[in-house]
């Protein structure tokens, strides 16, 4: 059971505020969807055969014809929030 | 006047080489019909301004002897993918004047083509609905029934498709978003193979379950477009090679397994049992031959998909912190900005799934959920591999009802995911699934459509269209 607290002690992990009305409904609407989810638990260990990973292949590639420098900068610097000669701009860290 | 309703991409592309209209002018119909309709429907987030320019220049290629089959073909978009240029928001608050800087590959492969882009459509918040009522845009309304939904996450697309707004869509399905909404407009929408699709440029919410799909009136339709943006990428590494030279004919006979215990589940409707039947025996007298089949571990996949999707939305989700692109809200401090933009910017459905996502990945009950949830798609997916030992495709319905009201489902969360059950498992397992109209529900006074599912062996698209044309009496 999850309890106002766990849920607000998530959202922060998760970097979210929460409405006074999010608070309350939350941790209802989580049960009722953990409970569900619970039935996973049915699945004894006996019926699960030895845990592979999924089909291995390779995928990499060779790191060349990189992107011209510059070419994507304007558009990308156009959907900054905040930006100053080309820089991102945001507040102070420390 | 262009028969906009029966029209279909071959029909179109033969007119458009002949003359008998141009791709200026078949645009303009369809932009009449938005006009006219998408301000009850509300398909379209956005409809493009240069859509005749566009057009012009499919023209060009048309008179210069250069078209393909998709030159001039009207399309519409989920507001997922990215259109270079174009605004992509996701559905989302926090992406409302987020500009594409790049062309998803889908997008780059359709420009080739020459389609005209009619607009961006409607969807749930990131992805994340059954009903496009959690988009942040307001819900689509379904051309059947505007007091009802259209089903989702790609509301939109298949709203814009079933009601004359375009000719031919793109989704995304991730628990049921494309064969869901399809169903529930009585068109047909696919889901393809995990990695049959790039999906590159696509806004990612569960990217072990993502997958574009095509909608189209005809399994033809959807076809054509599968065939334009299929294909191995570069850009995404999780794409895998087409098949070659497999291509199965509509005069084919097929085996069609129907697992039985996984239909007698609770919640589906009468009239939707009986459609299914009825679907059956129609594939039998075609030829096909029917067999039980047992997919007992099929009724977790529901409970698998609530627990590794919103583990994976919360991952995904994180980039949405206001700071390099999307909403920014200034506070004092930069932490604070990440609280304050995403609070503004992201809706309730996104917040419940980043905040139970956040709780089964946590180390406490990593092990119970999550590596559980794996586990348990792990047999899941050992159950459809030893099915399509035994035959071609799996038939289910695609939904247990037609299209519920707007507002009827929106206060029970879990009573909005149980709308995926028979759709999502394919999404654990990375099978191609198809929904086709199966027939209509009168519901007061109004036809409502049903749909049926079919699912096969994985890259085995061909067997779908096949089974699926077979089924409707398309092109035989």
């Amino acid at each position: 059971m999850l309890g106002t607290d766990d849920i607000k002690k998530l959202a922060k992990l998760a970097r979210i505020t929460l409405t006074k009305e999010e608070e309350e409904k939350l941790p209802k609407e989580a049960d009722s969807i953990l409970e569900y989810v619970a039935q996973l638990k049915d699945i004894t260990s006996s019926m699960v055969e030895n845990k592979v990973a999924g089909e291995l292949r390779n995928v990499v590639r060779e790191d060349n014809n990189p992107t011209e420098t510059g070419v994507n900068t304007k558009n990308i610097v156009a959907n900054m929030p905040n930006s100053q000669d080309d820089y991102l701009k945001v507040e102070k860290i420390l | 006047m262009i028969d906009l309703k029966n029209l279909t991409i071959k029909k179109a592309h033969e007119a458009l080489i002949k003359g008998e209209y141009t791709a200026v002018d078949l645009a303009t119909a369809y932009l009449e019909q938005i006009n006219k309709l998408d301000k009850d429907i509300h398909a379209y987030l956005e409809v493009f301004s240069d859509v005749l320019e566009q057009a012009k220049i499919a023209d060009e290629k048309i008179k210069s002897g250069k078209a393909g089959q998709l030159t001039g073909i009207p399309i519409a978009i989920k507001d997922n993918i990215l259109i270079k240029g174009r605004i992509a928001s996701a559905g989302s608050k926090i992406l409302e004047n987020y500009i594409a800087t790049y062309d998803a590959t889908v997008i780059k492969k359709l420009k080739n083509e020459g389609v005209v882009f009619m607009g961006r459509t409607n969807m749930d918040e990131f992805a994340m609905g059954s009903s496009t009522e959690n988009s942040a845009y307001g819900p689509t309304k379904n051309p059947y029934d505007l007091e009802r939904v259209p089903g989702g996450s790609s509301g939109g697309s298949a709203a814009a498709v079933a009601a004359n707004m375009a000719l031919i869509a793109l989704g995304s399905d991730t628990g049921g978003s494309v064969r869901q909404p399809a169903s529930r407009c009585g068109i047909v929408g696919l889901k393809t193979t995990y990695g049959m699709v790039s999906r590159f440029g696509v806004i990612a919410m569960g990217s072990s379950l993502d997958q574009i799909g095509p909608f189209g009136k005809t399994v033809e339709d959807a076809e054509i477009l599968f065939n334009a943006i299929k294909g191995q990428d570069k850009m995404d590494s999780t794409t895998i090679e087409s098949p070659k030279s497999k291509v199965e004919s509509p005069k084919s006979k097929f085996k069609i397994g129907v697992p039985r215990d996984f239909l007698k589940m609770g919640g589906i409707d009468e009239s939707v049992v009986k459609n299914f039947e009825e679907s059956l025996n129609r594939l039998k007298e075609l030829g096909h031959e029917i067999i039980d089949v047992e997919l007992s571990n099929s009724k977790y996949a529901l409970a698998v998909y609530y627990v590794l999707c919103p583990a994976e939305v919360s991952s995904n989700l994180a980039r949405y912190d206001g700071m390099r692109y999307g909403k920014r809200v200034s506070g004092s401090t930069g932490i604070e900005d990440y609280f304050l933009s995403r609070q503004s910017g992201l809706g309730e459905e996104v917040k419940r799934r980043i905040v139970l996502g956040t709780y089964v990945l946590s180390s406490g009950y990593y092990d119970a959920y999550y590596n559980k949830a794996n586990t348990v798609k792990e047999i899941i997916k050992n159950d459809y591999k030893k099915v399509f030992e035994k035959v071609d495709i799996i038939a289910t319905p695609t939904t247990t009802e037609v299209a519920f009201k707007i507002g009827e489902k929106t206060a029970d969360p879990l009573q909005m995911y149980l709308e995926d059950i028979f759709t999502v498992s394919v999404n654990l397992t990375g099978n191609p699934a198809i929904s086709v109209p199966s027939g209509m529900k009168k519901v007061d006074g109004k036809d409502l459509p049903m749909g049926i599912q079919f699912i096969s062996d994985h890259s085995r698209e061909d067997k779908l269209f096949a089974v699926s044309k077979s089924f409707l009496g398309e092109n035989i």
